[in-house]
């Protein structure tokens, strides 16, 4: 991929992601209250809330968490600004974890109980993603020798063929890192959230549009990453990759509505084992056959 | 040349001047000019034989030899002696196995063999005399302070601090005679008495945990030394020689170095804390806090790397590089596991220390080019940071009262320079764009690129773990409490100036990274590696990394802090009493809140996580060497 490319996909992410990553927030939320026998909230809801919560009367609890969260919006759109410039696959999970970290870091801050029982809450899921995101970087690596996303685009070979171990890990912890129930355990939309907002007990207003927003951009290029499971040199190959994209999404909401939330405990040991059985085996399988 | 030997002499002389000069003011003078010294010789070594690839100097002296021999000789009936009078018998019976094998060695076959080079110097070993001329001489300055305080909390007990400093300075100079030695017979004599300053300095409060500990070190580091000198006997009667630029160059041209090459690694192994032996490590955390900086970050546990990195081109896949590939994987992953069930900020310092030295002897152990580069970038930016957050910690602990966590609560309101520095000494532990985690990825890397599917999922699980255990420490630092008074003026001034040069030094040497691996270790990975592979990154990343970390540095010092919003009380379980730290609870009374981490002692726990570890890197030396003295049998 050439610096044009690398500009164009830049701009459109900066653009695009949040529009697309709010329309799929209302699609999900018309879906969920279909599922449950509602009639649901306009698709545009979500806009509507971001555009309330800005006008919410300006408070906080202290003199700096509002600078760890735009922190975390600005590394969560540098991340996706490296994913869709066609950077590389490491360097993009490093710098999503600065940005995860602002964000425990801003509710650490507040020093409130609900807030500090969140943030402990989402470091436990991200020590239990961590190792399954990881795989599936170096399972990309084997089957294509490289890390950078242009490369894994343009490859000759699709790589669910050789990942399909990896990927049915990776859709298992998308379920964390699109805080879908049952293991939306630091936070959440839903009512059933025994720690008030959990993580962002503490944040309110523009603080929250904030982070409303650094979602957005943050699930668009989550579903990237399936994306690339199946995008390569094939012209047809995008069309099946969103394709992919979409069917994975509605499969989150329909584990997000039919599940409880579960126990911290059961969140690591899933998450863990499922690693340690689909994404070792499937690396094991990829060196020995290399 | 006379550089080397002054490095090696001048902190001898003066460590033996403090240990005669019993007045502080004497003490504090000397030391600081001592210090200035050191470095500015380290700093000049550089300019010298920067420009030379790497330079071998033919040396002989006979006198050396005898005198170290002698020395040795005294060293051993003194550990001889103290492990009868304090009923550890095995020291004694160590020693007095270890020394006699060596002098018979010397004295017989030893004698006989030529010593073309005695000393040398290349990139590696610039390195290191860099980071124990500048990190060390900045401990020992920090020391100056922090043991007047030790003296005055200790009040009552004699005042042993010339001994401490005649230590710390020993040390040094013991150190650099150990990155500069191409004889193994020398480089075996400096390894001894490094081993021989850690035993007193972990003994120096004469506790009877102290002096348990100083004994587990001792006894663990002879068991190094004894593969030390039976590596040096192998090489002596098999091989013919005794430099280590002959062997590596032996073992590079395809004759087989196997055996002594696992001897000397396991040396480096036990030296670096590696498992099954790393609990002398954590038993050091009874020693002043300044011992354990600079323990783990510039000297002792660095030598033991030192060596390992050094043996690398030998290592790879055969016997002796998979048993240091698995026992620094294996290592790696538990001790980041342990490391989350402590709140004892040394103990959680140490466990990290532990793993990050698995990370470099796996590193290491792989042996390709792109693994050594790791390593050494792993051993320069682990040097910086842990000292760093060792020394804060010792700051907070004379300050606060505790090393725990726990009571670092609201420390950001108390001691906020303090909690600024711990956080960003913290953050360069685990977080993108700063030193460890670049140099990680590269490991990564290179662990992929070897085809050791296993010491991948060692990296990827221990890394998962590593971040947890440094936020949640991370989260107690940024935790911003109410009315909290700043005791910060107590710390003596000297404290300061160490704790800024390595905050400062922790953000520079990330900012110049790049050139540092252009100019000093991929030269030296050239003269080494023929084929010159690319490196784990690519200079493309290496610079987004550099342009990040100046976003992270500029971010806060523009916005930190600043908002015109309206400040209201936290959120709490019933009506918030005003001070965020109380509410009032269903029956009207007032309840206090506290906070604590998660330790995860269900899956965590220290002592489990230390016996599997223990029990699998057992397993692995003792199928190596059965393996290879099957061959030799």
């Amino acid at each position: 991929m050439n610096l044009a490319t690398s500009i164009i996909g830049i701009a459109a992410y900066l653009i695009l992601a949040p529009l697309a990553g709010g329309l799929l927030a209302g699609i999900d939320r018309k879906i969920s209250a279909r599922m449950q026998g509602r009639f649901g909230p306009p698709v545009l809801q979500p806009f509507y809330d971001f555009f309330k919560l800005l006008e919410k009367e300006p408070i906080t609890v202290n003199k700096v968490q509002d600078f760890y969260v735009m922190c975390f919006l600005i590394f969560i759109v540098i991340t996706g600004c490296f994913f869709f410039a066609g950077g590389d696959l490491l360097l993009i999970i490093f710098t999503l974890t600065l940005a995860s970290i602002f964000l425990v870091v801003a509710a650490f801050s507040s020093n409130s109980p609900y807030a500090q029982i969140g943030a402990e809450r989402e470091l436990l899921q991200m020590m239990a993603y961590e190792p399954m995101v990881l795989i599936m970087a170096v399972g990309f690596y084997l089957v294509n020798g490289s890390f950078n996303i242009s490369d894994i685009v343009t490859s000759p070979v699709m790589a669910i063929q050789y990942l399909p171990g990896i990927f049915l890990g990776f859709v298992f912890i998308l379920t964390i890192k699109l805080r879908k129930s049952p293991f939306d355990l630091s936070m959440s939309h839903h009512a059933h959230q025994e720690l008030v907002k959990g993580l962002t007990t503490e944040f309110s207003g523009k603080t929250m549009a904030v982070i409303e927003i650094a979602h957005w951009y943050e699930n668009i290029f989550l579903l990237g990453f399936v994306y690339l499971f199946f995008a390569n040199a094939l012209a047809w190959s995008p069309v099946l990759a969103v394709v992919v994209c979409l069917a994975t999404y509605f499969l989150e909401i329909l584990i997000d509505n039919n599940y409880a939330r579960m126990k911290w405990q059961i969140a690591i040991n899933a998450s863990w084992i499922v690693a340690i059985t689909l994404g070792f085996v499937n690396l094991l399988i990829l060196y020995f056959i290399s | 040349m006379s550089t080397i030997f002054f490095l090696i002499l001048f902190p001898f002389v003066v460590a033996l001047a403090l240990l005669v000069l019993k007045t502080d003011a004497a003490r504090d003078i000397i030391v600081k000019v001592a210090s200035i010294v050191i470095a500015a010789a380290s700093i000049y070594l550089t300019v010298q034989y920067f420009s030379s690839g790497g330079k071998y100097f033919e040396f002989e002296s006979e006198t050396i030899s005898y005198l170290m021999m002698g020395i040795e000789v005294c060293l051993a009936i003194m550990i001889f002696y103290l492990g009868i009078k304090y009923k550890k018998y095995l020291a004694s019976v160590l020693a007095a196995i270890q020394t006699p094998i060596m002098i018979w060695f010397e004295l017989s076959i030893g004698h006989h063999i030529h010593i073309a080079n005695n000393l040398y110097v290349d990139r590696l070993s610039i390195v290191m005399v860099l980071i124990i001329g500048i990190i060390g001489t900045l401990i020992c300055w920090y020391s100056i302070g922090y043991m007047k305080d030790f003296q005055h909390h200790h009040h009552g007990e004699a005042d042993r601090r010339p001994w401490f400093f005649f230590l710390m300075f020993l040390f040094l100079a013991a150190m650099f005679g150990i990155v500069v030695s191409n004889n193994l017979v020398w480089l075996y004599f400096f390894w001894e008495i490094t081993t021989l300053c850690s035993f007193f300095l972990i003994g120096y409060t004469k506790t009877k945990e102290a002096i348990n500990n100083s004994f587990k070190a001792l006894i663990m580091n002879l068991f190094g030394g004894l593969g030390f000198v039976l590596a040096i006997v192998v090489l002596g009667k098999f091989y013919g020689t005794l430099e280590l630029n002959q062997m590596l160059a032996m073992g590079m041209m395809g004759v087989s170095v196997v055996l002594p090459t696992a001897l000397l690694a396991f040396a480096g192994i036990t030296k670096a804390a590696q498992m099954p032996f790393n609990s002398w490590l954590l038993g050091a955390m009874v020693a002043p806090t300044p011992t354990s900086a600079l323990l783990h970050s510039s000297t002792m546990v660095k030598a033991g790397v030192f060596l390992v990195v050094k043996l690398s081109p030998v290592l790879g896949w055969n016997i002796a590089g998979i048993m240091v590939m698995l026992v620094g994987g294996i290592t790696f992953l538990m001790a980041s596991f342990a490391a989350i069930s402590q709140s004892n900020a040394k103990r959680v310092l140490a466990y990290s220390t532990v793993a990050n030295l698995g990370l470099i002897v796996a590193c290491g152990g792989i042996g390709t080019y792109a693994a050594v580069w790791a390593a050494i970038m792993l051993i320069i930016f682990h040097a910086v940071t842990k000292s760093l957050l060792f020394l804060c910690v010792g700051t907070a602990e004379h300050n606060i009262g505790s090393r725990d966590i726990e009571d670092m609560d609201g420390l950001f309101g108390r001691m906020p320079k303090l909690a600024t520095f711990m956080i960003v000494g913290i953050s360069g532990m685990f977080l993108a764009p700063l030193g460890m985690l670049i140099s990680k990825w590269a490991a990564m890397k290179a662990f992929i690129d070897s085809g050791n599917v296993l010491l991948v999922m060692m990296i990827v699980f221990g890394s998962a773990a590593t971040l947890f255990y440094w936020t949640k420490w991370l989260g107690k630092m940024v935790a911003i409490m109410a009315k909290r008074e700043n005791i910060q003026q107590n710390v003596h001034k000297e404290e300061w100036l160490v704790l800024t040069s390595l905050t400062v030094l922790t953000v520079v040497i990330c900012l110049v990274f790049p050139v540092m691996s252009s100019f000093l270790v991929v030269p030296y990975l050239e003269t080494i590696y023929q084929s010159v592979a690319a490196l784990a990154l690519s200079s493309g990343n290496m610079y987004i990394m550099s342009a990040m970390l100046a976003l992270v540095v500029l971010l806060p010092l523009l916005f930190y802090g600043k908002t015109n919003k309206r400040i209201v009380p936290i959120y709490m379980a019933g009506a918030n009493l005003g001070d965020d730290l109380t509410f009032r609870n269903s029956m009207q009374q007032p309840t206090s809140v506290s906070l604590r981490n998660w330790y995860m002692e269900d899956y965590f726990a220290e002592k489990r996580m230390n016996i599997i570890g223990v029990i699998a890197t057992v397993v692995v030396l003792v199928a190596a060497f059965s393996i290879l003295l099957g061959g030799v049998l």
